[in-house]
């Protein structure tokens, strides 16, 4: 991480001041009581848990959500946000985490979008390109963020697409910046070179806020940092007064998960085993999963910690046989189910919690009965030869929602009224209440509040000891190191690290997870 | 969930009083009397006459909203429907013709010819699809082309009763055994009397057994299960097991095979073989306007397909008071506008008050705020 050669004169001007923000929604993590304080011209980091509220923190602060509380101010002017352009115009500009670029766009096409400025009279209804073209070069030499402004999207690497989201948000005249993320999809290489350019906007006074949940990151490129938890700012550090490890206990507050009487519930036999599995995307013939060998025994929960986009996606998928592996084997237990197809694999016993609940795990339209029967539409109780067995797939809802702890009025609602904790705990559910053999479990607490994540935590045990073996992938280093009895690390594509999670701190994780290489970096 | 059947067959009505209006709007701008209009609409529409035209109408056009019903189901928007059972009924007319068996047998053999034809022609928009992603859209608009020429060329060439016997251009005619017997006799049993001039067509009981058959196979079985969850979320379906390829193949199958039934209530009644007469055109189309209506579900397109037979019913009367019958096709186009926008409404109704019994179940229990740290504010 390249130190900022020079520091600006510590501004005691606020850029933005939140007071008091509440946002209530109906039985999810809202925010309460949050106080913000951003000095004008630093990079102000937000951390927290996944699900502790710094998203919808940043949507207020972006027009994109409305406080149902509290007051707003910019560069000392209270303001009230209707919409993202409310917030444009105030000087705040937002890059969200997905990019929202056109790819058949040129890169001064997708900067201009919707802001294009107009050749004088006679011809008000054409894009003055000249001049855009003019405005996002000088704005690429001054924040040191040089571009081709007639290549097209498409061709392009995920750091230069942020590079670009930066752009048009200083396109449109922002003053404050909030990155969502911004290092997620990122290789170390890009984070240096993206920490370098906000160095650079700072310089010029652009005031950022950072949001992530990696500790080291934030410290390093940080000048005050915010920590929320259960959706309230609990507290302020400058980065020199803190540590890793200390932020961490802020950001988890009572509920760090502490390696608690791990009594190994590991027994000998293997249930899942993968042995040397690549698999290459077809389109660029990348190993996206490089030679990956793993077993998971019986009673046991093997870890996968790796920053998103290192292949734990395709591994996934590999697994569940939603891609076609091009080399290695997948065995469940004793047969070898490589080239099986899903169907067959879930029959087989291998249970399934997605990442994205919303794309891979719900029917938002349908009622919870129906979700239940999802993943196990071949099996009683939810099928009687080739029909469906309704009131066996009610029963087993009900049963659920009971043991589970999923807060719904009836199982005759469609899966889209309840909050994502809940739907998340549908989802455990029916995976559990199936008795799988293995569980591939993707972030199962992504998300969720505080409660919902603290009970999942307890299902995810109480299955381990009665010898369920799951595969975790989560991006949540306590949750990986409290729940696993032994750690992986993926980088790349490949398997780079094994640990045990005694020695395992996420320090040591993050070290690995970002490439031994360029340990530097981070 | 019984307010929200209430609010379900609201949505209906209320587009239904809203063509209405603006078709008397309409009326009174061209000098017409919307009164005299909607009069002859009730008092003759009602009369045993047109009921009986309205339900021997309504049979093809129910069959086609469930051919239609199950793609759409599917998250397809195949529309080879209007091909598929041109051709399917020019085969099934032709092979009804050219055997001679027992009722038991030669009445199966023409829908089972039929079925097999339109399941046939609807391969083929499905193999593009999985196998080259041609959308099914683009596929079956082509297919409709094509099979009104390859129907109309084997008609004139291959299939068709020798001039010097029929003037008319069609096919061979069926022996009595492969057709449908009317169902006046029946009725007049159960002391519904109706005269034996207006027909009432069997081909009523066919609609009512691929209504049952839809229901029970999309609802019921596992099947069904899979092309549901396939059509609502294909990469969940993809992930729980479902092989998509394969359900896409047996809906876009399965829909082909139900248009094969559309064309055979004249063919089967008193018609008795392929003509232009017997088998007229379109029925495809209006097929995705009533499961759009009747919102893919077995009963409400059988009141989506009576809805729009009555209306093509109460043409004739309404010509016959010297009125203007376009009304009817007028009313027909502004229901179903106003219905796609009229269920978009009350499914944001339904999910709020979804939200707003799930908020009351759940009161208080939201996270609770964190012990300990009370929050501070940044240094000055």
């Amino acid at each position: 991480m390249p130190a900022p050669t020079t520091e600006p004169a510590p501004s005691t001007e606020l850029a933005v001041r939140l007071t008091n923000i509440v946002k209530r929604f109906p039985g999810v993590v809202a925010n309460r009581d949050v106080n913000l304080s951003v000095r004008a011209g630093t990079i102000h980091a937000i951390v927290g848990e996944n699900g502790a509220g710094k998203s919808t923190l940043m949507k207020i602060l972006y027009g994109m959500q409305k406080p149902d509380e509290g007051t707003i101010e910019v560069d000392g002017r209270t303001r009230s946000f209707r919409s993202p352009t409310d917030a444009i115009d105030a000087g705040i500009g937002m890059v969200h985490q997905h990019f929202m670029l056109a790819d058949n766009l040129s890169v001064l096409e997708n900067v201009i979008l919707g802001y294009e400025p107009r050749r004088p009279f006679p011809f008000p209804f054409l894009v003055d390109t000249g001049a855009a073209r003019d405005r996002l070069v000088e704005l690429g030499e001054r924040y040191g963020m040089r571009v081709d402004p007639d290549v097209l999207v498409e061709s392009l690497g995920v750091g230069q697409r942020q590079r670009i989201e930066i752009l048009k948000v200083l396109y449109r005249g922002a003053r404050t910046i909030i990155l969502d993320e911004p290092t997620a999809v990122l290789v170390p290489q890009e984070v240096d070179e993206l920490f370098r350019n906000l160095a650079e906007l700072k310089q010029e006074g652009i005031t950022i806020l950072f949001i992530s949940h990696k500790l080291n990151e934030v410290l390093s490129v940080a000048d005050d940092i915010t920590v929320i938890r259960a959706g309230t700012t609990v507290a302020t550090r400058r980065p020199d007064e803190v540590d890793a490890h200390q932020l961490a206990e802020l950001m988890v507050g009572s509920e760090l998960p502490t390696p608690e009487t791990r009594d190994s519930t590991v027994q000998p036999t293997v249930a899942l085993d993968v042995a040397d599995l690549t698999y290459r995307d077809p389109g660029t013939g990348k190993a996206r999963v490089d030679q990956v060998s793993l077993q998971v025994h019986e009673g046991e929960i093997v870890g996968i910690a790796g920053v998103e986009g290192n292949g734990q996606t395709e591994l996934i998928a590999a697994i569940m046989g939603l891609v076609d592996p091009t080399d290695g084997t997948i065995r469940l237990g004793d047969d070898e189910i490589t080239h099986w197809s899903t169907r067959a694999r879930r029959e087989a016993g291998i249970g399934y919690i997605p990442e994205d609940r919303h794309r891979h795990g719900l029917l938002l339209d349908a009622p919870l009965w129906e979700n239940q029967i999802l993943g196990h539409q071949t099996r009683p109780p939810n099928a009687k030869g080739p029909w469906i067995d309704r009131s066996g797939a009610r029963r087993r809802t009900t049963e659920i929602v009971e043991a589970f702890d999923v807060r719904t009025p009836t199982i005759e609602v469609a899966a889209e009224a309840l909050s994502g904790g809940n739907q998340q705990k549908l989802i455990i559910g029916r995976e559990l209440m199936a008795e799988p053999r293995v569980l591939i479990a993707a972030h199962p607490t992504r998300g969720v509040d505080v409660g919902a994540q603290a009970s999942i935590w307890d299902q995810l045990r109480d299955a381990r000891t009665a010898g369920l073996a799951t595969l975790l992938v989560s991006a949540d280093l306590e949750e990986l190191i409290g729940l696993s009895d032994r750690l992986l690390v993926i980088f790349d594509g490949r398997i780079v690290a094994d640990m045990s999670p005694d020695e395992a701190t996420p320090e040591k994780l993050g070290t690995h997870m970002t490439g031994s290489t360029v340990e530097a970096g981070t | 969930m019984k307010k929200d059947l209430g609010l379900r067959i609201a949505a209906p009505l209320l587009a239904i009083a809203f063509a209405m209006g603006v078709s008397a709007l309409l009326l009174q701008v061209t000098g017409n009397s919307a009164g005299d209009t909607f009069r002859v609409i009730v008092e003759d529409g009602f009369s045993r006459t047109y009921i009986v035209d309205t339900v021997n109408r309504a049979a093809p056009y129910y069959i086609a909203g469930v051919a239609i019903a199950i793609a759409f189901k599917m998250n397809l928007f195949y529309i080879g429907v209007e091909g598929a059972y041109r051709l399917a009924a020019l085969i099934g007319a032709t092979v009804g013709a050219a055997v001679s068996l027992p009722a038991l047998l030669h009445v199966p053999l023409i829908l089972v010819a039929s079925m097999a034809t339109g399941a046939l022609w609807a391969l083929i928009p499905a193999l593009l699809k999985v196998t080259r992603g041609v959308s099914e859209v683009i596929s079956s608009i082509m297919l409709n082309a094509i099979s009104l020429g390859v129907a109309a060329y084997m008609l004139g060439t291959w299939f068709r009763q020798p001039a010097s016997q029929s003037p008319v251009l069609g096919t061979r005619p069926i022996d009595d055994s492969g057709r449908l017997p009317e169902l006046n006799g029946l009725l007049r049993t159960i002391g519904i009397d109706v005269p034996d001039a207006i027909r009432v067509q069997s081909y009523v009981v066919v609609a009512i057994a691929v209504g049952i058959a839809f229901y029970v196979l999309i609802w019921r079985s596992r099947f069904g299960y899979d092309l549901r969850a396939s059509g609502e979320n294909p990469e969940a379906a993809a992930a729980s097991g479902v092989n998509t390829k394969r359900t896409i193949v047996a809906a876009m199958v399965l829909s082909g095979a139900v248009a094969g039934l559309i064309g055979l209530n004249n063919i089967m009644g008193s018609g008795g073989r392929y003509t232009d007469v017997t088998v007229v055109g379109g029925l495809g189309f209006t097929g995705i306007a009533i499961a759009l209506l009747g919102r893919n579900n077995p009963i409400g397109i059988a009141f989506a397909a009576l809805l729009w037979a009555f209306m093509d019913a109460v043409g004739t009367p309404l010509a016959n008071a010297g009125l203007p019958k376009q009304v009817t096709g007028i009313m027909q186009g502004i229901t179903v506008l106003s219905v796609v926008i009229a269920y978009e409404v009350v499914r944001r109704i339904g999910l709020r008050r979804q939200a707003i019994d799930l908020r009351r179940s759940t009161e208080g229990d939201g996270a609770q705020p964190p012990p300990g740290h009370g929050p501070e504010v940044a240094p000055a």
